[in-house]
C-alpha cells in the first residue's frame, strides 16, 4: 500500500463572506507519487480546493472549517502557512502577476532568501532548478522579456528549490497558447517521473491535460466530488456531460455516432484509443450530417494595407499586414503570446499609429482619423473588464459613452435598457457592478461597448479563464450579435473557439500575416501550426484512423453538429 | 512599451556597479549638504560635479527628460511664489540693496532678491540630477536588500521594492485604461474644460485602482506561498559585498560633506555673501 499524502476527511468550509459552504464533506485521499486532475465548472469549489492544500484557505481566505486535513500525515490545523509552503509548492494561474523578483535567478530564489539561506547556497540551489526547467541560459533575463511558456517555467522552478512534496498548479494552461500548452503538460509529465512527486493539477481544459498520463481524475461540482475515477472510466461514463465540461472532442464525435464507450476502448488519449468498432458509426454519421453552408460575399467593411509599426524605431511588431475583413463576418486573429495580435487591434482602433500602411473603412480612409472618431465605428472590448469598468452600477456604465456624447436623457434610457436586453442583463439594471460574476462583468463591457452601435467590435480573448458553460454562453451570445449585423473580430488562442465560432482565421506569426484562410483549413495545415504554435484537432487523428477520406469536412461537419446540440441546452 | 519613466535602466557604468547602500548614502549626504548650505560657491560645484556623475553614469538626458521638465515646472512655479511673497527676502538676507529695476513698491527687483533666487534653483539642481539617477540606476531588488542592511526592516524594504517595480507595470496599465476610455468618448484633452476633465479622470483612476488591487492581492498570496514574512531576518540573492570602488566614493563623499559644510558654515553664516 502506497503512502497517503493528501487526505480529506469528511472537509467542509465556508467563507466568511457567504452563506453557505463551498465544500461539502470531502472525503478524498491522494497518495505519494500519484498524479491527479481536479476538473469541474467555475465556481464548482475546485479552486477552493486548491486554496486548502496551500493553505491560502484558511490563513489568508478566512472561514470556517470542519472535519480534517492531513497533509504528509499532519493535520493542516496544527501547521501554518509557511510549514505548508514548505510541503506543497503552488504554481499560481497567472504567471505575469506572481513573478516577485526582477530576473528569473531572483524570482527562483525568493523562497531561499525567506528561508534565510546564504548567497553562495542560493547561486548553487537556483542554477540546479533552473536547469530542471530548461532556463539555465536565462537567469539573468528580465521577466518581462519571456515568453508565456518560460514564465511558467519560472514559477515552477520557483517552487522546486523547496523540495516540495507535492506540486500543486492552478489552472495552469489558463493563459497559454496551445503548443506552449503542449509543453507545459509535458513538462510536468517529465518533472513528475524524474522526482516522483506528488502532482495535483487543478484545471478545466480536459482534453490539453490528457495530452499525458494522468493516474486519477477527481470531478468537482458544487462543493461536491462526484467523481473519482481513472481517465478511462470517466471518459466512459455520462458525469462530464452532467456537469457541462467539455469532453475531449474526439470522445464527444464518437458519441454523436452513436457508439458507447466503454473503459476497455481507452479513451484516455486518442493514440490509445481503440476505434475499430465505431468505424462503421462514424462513416455513416458522416454520411448524414449536414454539410455547412457556403457563405455568401458582401462589401468590405473594414480593410487594411501593408500595415507596419514598431513600439520603438527599428524593432518591427508588425510587418506589412493586409487583410479585408467584409460587413457581417466573425473572424478570429490567432496566433502564439506576443506574436502582434493585441497589437493589430489597437492600431485598429487608433490606439497606436502605424509607421506606414493605410487603414481602410468601408473604403474610407480612416488613417488619420482619432481614437474617438474611430470609436462611433469600431468598439474594443479588453481582456480583463476591471480594466474597463468605472461606474458602480450597471446602468450606469451602459449609459456612461453615450452620457458623454450628450445624447438626451430620454433616448439614452431607451438605448441602454435595449443593449442590457439584448446582452442579457436586464434583470440586473439596478444592480451594483461588484455583484456581478467575472462572465457577467464581461457582458457588461460589452454592453457598453455595443450601446454606442459600432459597426465592428473587436475582443481580446473573450473567453479567457471561463469555463465550458459560460464559454458557450458568451460565444452564442456573440454569435447572436454577429446575426444582428454586427462585425466580430476576436484575437484569441483558444482553438476550440476559433473552429467553433469563425468561419475566418488570420493568423499572425512574429509580427506577419502567414494565413487567411477558413479555420479548419488552417489547422491542417502543419507548417503553419507549428509557426503559430497552434495545435491540431483530435478531429482530424479521429477521421483519419477511423477511415474517412475526408478529415477536414469531418470536422466541418462535427462544429456544425455540435453547435445545434450546445445551442439546445442554452 | 515606451512609457516608462523612472523605471531601473540597466547600463554598465561605475554608478551601476557601486552597490545600492552606497549610492543611497552618498544621496543621503548629498541632499544634506545641498539642504543645509546656502553658499553659492558650495552649490555651483555640487551641481558641476552632479553633472559629471551624470555623465559618467551613462544615463541619456532623453530617458529623463519628462520627470526632469516636469520638476522644472514647479520649480519655476516655487520661483515665482518666492517672489510673490517675499520679494525682499534677498535684500534681508544680504543686507544691502542694488535695485534693478523700479516696480512700485515691495516689488522692487532688486540684485540681492535675483541673486537668493539663483540659489534657491541652484539648490533644485543639485538635487534633482542626483535623486533621479539613484532611481534608474539603483536595481529595485538590491535596493531593498541596501535599506534592509542599513537597519530597514526588510518587509518595509521589500514594500518600497515592490512600489517601485510596478511603476513601469502601472504606467503601462494606465496607458491602457486611458486609451479605451477615450474610446468611449471620454476626453481627457485640453478640449475640454477643465471641471470636465477632473471628472473624466475619475473614469481612468477607478479602473486602474480596482485592477492595482487585483494585483495586489494576487502578488500577497504569492509571495505567503513562498514564504514570506517566516523569519525576523531573510538574505537577499542580489546583496553585493562592498567593493573598492564602493568604499572610495563613501570616502570622497563624506571628504565633500565635510568640506562644503566647512566652507558654508566657517564664516557663521549659510549664505555666500558677494555684496558685502
Amino acid at each position: 500500500m502506497k503512502k497517503p499524502v493528501i487526505q480529506f476527511e469528511n472537509y467542509s468550509f465556508q467563507y466568511r463572506s457567504q452563506t453557505a459552504p463551498t465544500l461539502h464533506e470531502i472525503n478524498l485521499t491522494i497518495y505519494e507519487g500519484e498524479k491527479v486532475l481536479i476538473i469541474g465548472p467555475s465556481g464548482s469549489g475546485k479552486s477552493t480546493l486548491g486554496h486548502c492544500l496551500n493553505g491560502l484557505v484558511p490563513f489568508s481566505y478566512k472561514g470556517e472549517v470542519s472535519g480534517s486535513l492531513k497533509i504528509s500525515g499532519e493535520n493542516t490545523k496544527n501547521l501554518d502557512i509557511f510549514s505548508l509552503s514548505k510541503k506543497v509548492g503552488t504554481v499560481l494561474q497567472d504567471p505575469d502577476g506572481q513573478f516577485i523578483g526582477l530576473t528569473v535567478a531572483e524570482d527562483i530564489a525568493f523562497a531561499l532568501e525567506n528561508d534565510g539561506a546564504p548567497q553562495t547556497q542560493m547561486f548553487a540551489k537556483v542554477a540546479e532548478v533552473s536547469k530542471m526547467v530548461d532556463m539555465a541560459d536565462y537567469l539573468d533575463s528580465s521577466l518581462h522579456q519571456l515568453s508565456g511558456g518560460q514564465k511558467q517555467r519560472v514559477s515552477l522552478a520557483g517552487v522546486m528549490v523547496d523540495d516540495v512534496e507535492i506540486l500543486l498548479f492552478d489552472e495552469p494552461l489558463a493563459n497559454l497558447d496551445p503548443a506552449t500548452g503542449k509543453y507545459a503538460i509535458e513538462l510536468i509529465d517529465r518533472i513528475q517521473k524524474e522526482t516522483n512527486k506528488t502532482v495535483v493539477i487543478i484545471e478545466h481544459r480536459l482534453e490539453d491535460v490528457l495530452h499525458c498520463h494522468v493516474d486519477r481524475i477527481i470531478v468537482v461540482d458544487d462543493g461536491r466530488i462526484i467523481a473519482d475515477m481513472t481517465p478511462d472510466e470517466l471518459l466512459a461514463s455520462p458525469i462530464l456531460e452532467q456537469c457541462s465540461i467539455r469532453e475531449p472532442l474526439y470522445v464527444k464525435a464518437v458519441k454523436y455516432a452513436g457508439c458507447e464507450i466503454t473503459p476497455e476502448m481507452q479513451p484516455a488519449h486518442i493514440e490509445s484509443f481503440q476505434v475499430d468498432g465505431c468505424k462503421d458509426q462514424l462513416a455513416n454519421w458522416f454520411r448524414k450530417a449536414d454539410a455547412s453552408i457556403p457563405k455568401q460575399k458582401s462589401e468590405s467593411i473594414l480593410e487594411l494595407k501593408d500595415i507596419t509599426f514598431g513600439y520603438t524605431t527599428g524593432k518591427k511588431t508588425i510587418q506589412g499586414v493586409s487583410f479585408s475583413i467584409e460587413k457581417g463576418e466573425m473572424v478570429s486573429i490567432v496566433g502564439k503570446n506576443g506574436a502582434g495580435k493585441s497589437t493589430l487591434s489597437k492600431l485598429i482602433c487608433g490606439f497606436e499609429k502605424p509607421n506606414a500602411g493605410r487603414i481602410y473603412y468601408r473604403g474610407k480612409d480612416i488613417s488619420e482619423d482619432t481614437i474617438k472618431e474611430r470609436a462611433a465605428r469600431i468598439g474594443m472590448v479588453m481582456q480583463n473588464p476591471n480594466q474597463m469598468i468605472s461606474k458602480q452600477m450597471i446602468y450606469e456604465e451602459v449609459a456612461l459613452g453615450l452620457v458623454i456624447r450628450g445624447v438626451p436623457e430620454a433616448e439614452i434610457k431607451e438605448r441602454v435598457l435595449k443593449t442590457l436586453k439584448i446582452c442579457g442583463l436586464y434583470p440586473f439594471r439596478n444592480w451594483p457592478i461588484s455583484a456581478l460574476s467575472f462572465g457577467q462583468k464581461k457582458r457588461v463591457t460589452i454592453a457598453s461597448i455595443l450601446v454606442l452601435e459600432p459597426e465592428i467590435i473587436i475582443l481580446d480573448e473573450p473567453t479567457a479563464g471561463q469555463d465550458f458553460r459560460h464559454y458557450s454562453e458568451i460565444m452564442e451570445f456573440l454569435a447572436e450579435l454577429n446575426r444582428h449585423g454586427v462585425t466580430i473580430i476576436m484575437i484569441t488562442h483558444d482553438m476550440h473557439l476559433m473552429l467553433e465560432y469563425t468561419p475566418r482565421a488570420v493568423v499572425i506569426a512574429g509580427g506577419r500575416k502567414i494565413a487567411d484562410d477558413t479555420a479548419v483549413n488552417v489547422l491542417a495545415d502543419s507548417q503553419i501550426i507549428k509557426e503559430a504554435n497552434l495545435k491540431e484537432t483530435s478531429l482530424f487523428e479521429l477521421a483519419i484512423r477511423s477511415g474517412i477520406g475526408e478529415p477536414k469536412e469531418f470536422v466541418r461537419r462535427f462544429i456544425a453538429y455540435d453547435r445545434e446540440v450546445r445551442q439546445q441546452w442554452q | 512599451m515606451a512609457v516608462e519613466m523612472l523605471s531601473y535602466i540597466e547600463r554598465k557604468s561605475p554608478v551601476h556597479q557601486l552597490t545600492g547602500v552606497t549610492k543611497l548614502v552618498c544621496f543621503l549626504i548629498w541632499s544634506t549638504v545641498a539642504m543645509l548650505t546656502y553658499d553659492t560657491r558650495v552649490l555651483l560645484f555640487l551641481f558641476l560635479f552632479s553633472i559629471c556623475v551624470f555623465i559618467v553614469s551613462k544615463v541619456k538626458l532623453k530617458e529623463v527628460a519628462f520627470v526632469l521638465l516636469f520638476i522644472l515646472f514647479f520649480l519655476m512655479i516655487n520661483n515665482l511664489a518666492i517672489y510673490v511673497f517675499s520679494p525682499q527676502e534677498g535684500v534681508k538676507i544680504y543686507g544691502t540693496s542694488h535695485v534693478l529695476v523700479e516696480i512700485s513698491g515691495r516689488y522692487t527687483i532688486t540684485i540681492e532678491q535675483l541673486f537668493y533666487q539663483i540659489n534657491v534653483t541652484l539648490k533644485y539642481f543639485t538635487v534633482i540630477p542626483a535623486a533621479i539617477l539613484f532611481i534608474v540606476t539603483t536595481n529595485p531588488s538590491e535596493f531593498a536588500a541596501s535599506l534592509n542592511r542599513i537597519g530597514v526592516s526588510y518587509r518595509i524594504s521589500y514594500a518600497v521594492a515592490l512600489a517601485l517595480r510596478y511603476i513601469p507595470d502601472i504606467q503601462r496599465d494606465f496607458r491602457t485604461i486611458a486609451l479605451s476610455q477615450q474610446a468611449r468618448g471620454i476626453d481627457m484633452s485640453r478640449k475640454e474644460k477643465l471641471p470636465r476633465r477632473i471628472k473624466n479622470a475619475a473614469s481612468i483612476i477607478i479602473p486602474l485602482i480596482l485592477s492595482s488591487l487585483d494585483k495586489i492581492e494576487m502578488i500577497s498570496n504569492a509571495m505567503e506561498l513562498r514564504g514570506f514574512g517566516k523569519n525576523k531576518q531573510r538574505t537577499w540573492y542580489r546583496a553585493r559585498p562592498f567593493q573598492k570602488i564602493d568604499i572610495l566614493t563613501l570616502i570622497l563623499f563624506t571628504l565633500i560633506l565635510l568640506v562644503s559644510l566647512y566652507v558654508t558654515f566657517h564664516d557663521g553664516n549659510r549664505f555666500y555673501n558677494p555684496f558685502s
